[in-house]
């Protein structure tokens, strides 16, 4: 039978979670890395064993760990991050210029097809590469000379790349998110790069549909069809049927398109999963009512799903990568919160169960369907 | 020639790296905050940047230096550490400082 597991970051520390394919009963290992913020934790699809963690502490700055037998043993690996040294500025707050500084990494993406290779996504906003398992990083610099560099802002949470996508099909071809520049394509293997925000409408900004400046939250892509892509933009739920050159809007009727994470089942490509937030200014759900909503039919179209998910008194916010798909079938699904909870369902959605109730605030969450 | 000087790390760093919190290192004189730090880095290269910047050599916001009941932070990283240090009477702190929650 397969087993299942899941991969946690939270403001203090990991945890791997694991379960037979049933995916009733858990086990937690962790602490990891005890009182660090861990952003991400993500295992290569082609070593399942070989399991990254971006670690990070105010006082200490960034560690990248590395384990290579499944999570039982992690091994500091390489963290100079050092911008290729090209002078280019970007926007702070009050609009000054300001040179890019190295921050945090946010995001891990081990490559769909060479073990040794790994990206991340990092804060100041930049793509860092490495092609020896995380021992040295090397920036993609076109990325931030692409053009439009000068003009990103951060977003509140910074000026963070927070979403990378590889193309299955297309090894020349990623996807970026920026908060709060908007998407962003290559087709030469990150050589160059083009905005992608065409069709999207930020009311917050000067020019609604500007070319860059969109608070894009999170982006998803079904492996089956890569020019797919969707995308829970700061308010708004858009989806993209040409690898992003035109995105429109698939809202229809949730009751609020603010949130944070999207995901994609792992069998439906027209199956998506959001969980709407009440606004902006509220990083907690509508009415205390903690809902995923799931729309079978590639947006316009939302069911709310609840059985098992706390209905009254719910304050919690869900970020960007806390959300994750198994590929069993039926389809596992999992989130995790602020409020420390991690919820599972191995039904697509339909029933939920708690897996974790008083963990650390989630910041991710991935998941790995092992044989 | 060098002196030995001994160095208490915050216990996050000490578990990171694997080693005691109270150090003896052996370090080329005259001993600077910059010589201490390169030769805690050479013994324990994981710590590298975690106290410091890699590049500018820049001592982290959150991280405090201590010696002789003193804050010595913000001394030049090549001036000359307190003699009592250098003479391995008195210990080279690098500590946290108190913030976050």
């Amino acid at each position: 039978m397969a087993r299942i597991r899941l991969l946690v970051g939270t403001k203090k520390g990991a945890f791997i979670f694991t379960a037979d394919g049933s995916r009733r009963d858990w086990a937690i290992s962790g602490p990891f890395f005890p009182g660090w913020e861990i952003y991400h934790v993500k295992a290569s699809p082609v070593n399942p064993d070989r399991i990254y963690a971006a670690q990070n502490s105010p006082w200490f700055g960034q560690l990248i760990q590395r384990s290579d037998d499944g999570g039982a043993n992690f091994t500091p690996v390489g963290n100079d991050f050092r911008y290729d040294g090209v002078p280019v500025t970007h926007q702070s707050d009050d609009g000054t210029p300001q040179p890019w500084a190295f921050k945090r990494v946010w995001h891990i993406e081990p490559s769909l097809t060479c073990a040794e290779t790994v990206f991340a996504g990092v804060e100041d906003a930049a793509l860092f590469k490495s092609t020896d398992a995380g021992a040295n990083w090397a920036e993609l610099s076109g990325l931030r000379t692409s053009g439009t560099g000068s003009a990103w802002q951060p977003g509140a949470g910074g000026l963070c790349l927070h979403s990378v996508i590889l193309d299955p099909v297309n090894a020349d071809r990623m996807f970026i998110a920026i908060s709060a520049a908007g998407a962003f394509r290559t087709d030469d293997a990150g050589q160059s790069w083009r905005p992608i925000n065409q069709g999207l409408v930020s009311e917050h900004i000067p020019d609604p549909k500007a070319e860059i400046g969109h608070c894009v939250h999170h982006i998803a892509m079904h492996p089956a069809r890569p020019n797919t892509l969707f995308m829970q933009k700061h308010w708004d739920i858009m989806r993209s049927d040409n690898a992003g050159d035109n995105w429109f809007e698939i809202s229809g009727n949730v009751p609020t398109d603010f949130g944070f994470v999207i995901d994609v089942h792992a069998h439906e490509p027209e199956t998506l999963y959001v969980v709407p937030i009440k606004s902006d200014a509220e990083h907690f759900p509508l009415e205390g009512k903690l809902q995923v909503y799931r729309s079978r039919s590639g947006g316009h179209e939302w069911e709310a799903l609840t059985h098992g998910l706390p209905q009254q008194d719910c304050y919690v916010n869900v970020l960007r990568d806390a959300m994750a798909v198994d590929r069993m079938d039926p389809c596992g699904i999992y989130f995790g919160t602020t409020g420390g909870q991690i919820y599972g369902s191995a039904d697509a959605g339909d029933h939920w169960q708690t897996i974790a109730q008083t963990l650390p605030a989630v910041l991710s969450v991935e998941v790995q369907t092992l044989p | 020639m060098k002196a030995t000087i001994h160095v208490e790390l915050p216990v996050s760093l000490t578990a990171l790296a694997g080693c005691a919190r109270h150090l003896a290192l052996s370090v080329e004189t005259p001993v600077t905050q910059s010589r201490v730090i390169d030769a805690l880095e050479q013994a324990y290269p994981v710590l590298r940047g975690t106290i410091r910047s890699r590049q500018a050599k820049i001592r982290r916001p959150f991280i405090r230096f201590f010696a002789c009941q003193t804050d010595i932070s913000h001394d030049p990283p090549n001036a000359p550490l307190p003699p009592s240090v250098c003479e391995g009477h008195e210990m080279f702190l690098i500590v946290t400082a108190i913030a976050g929650g």
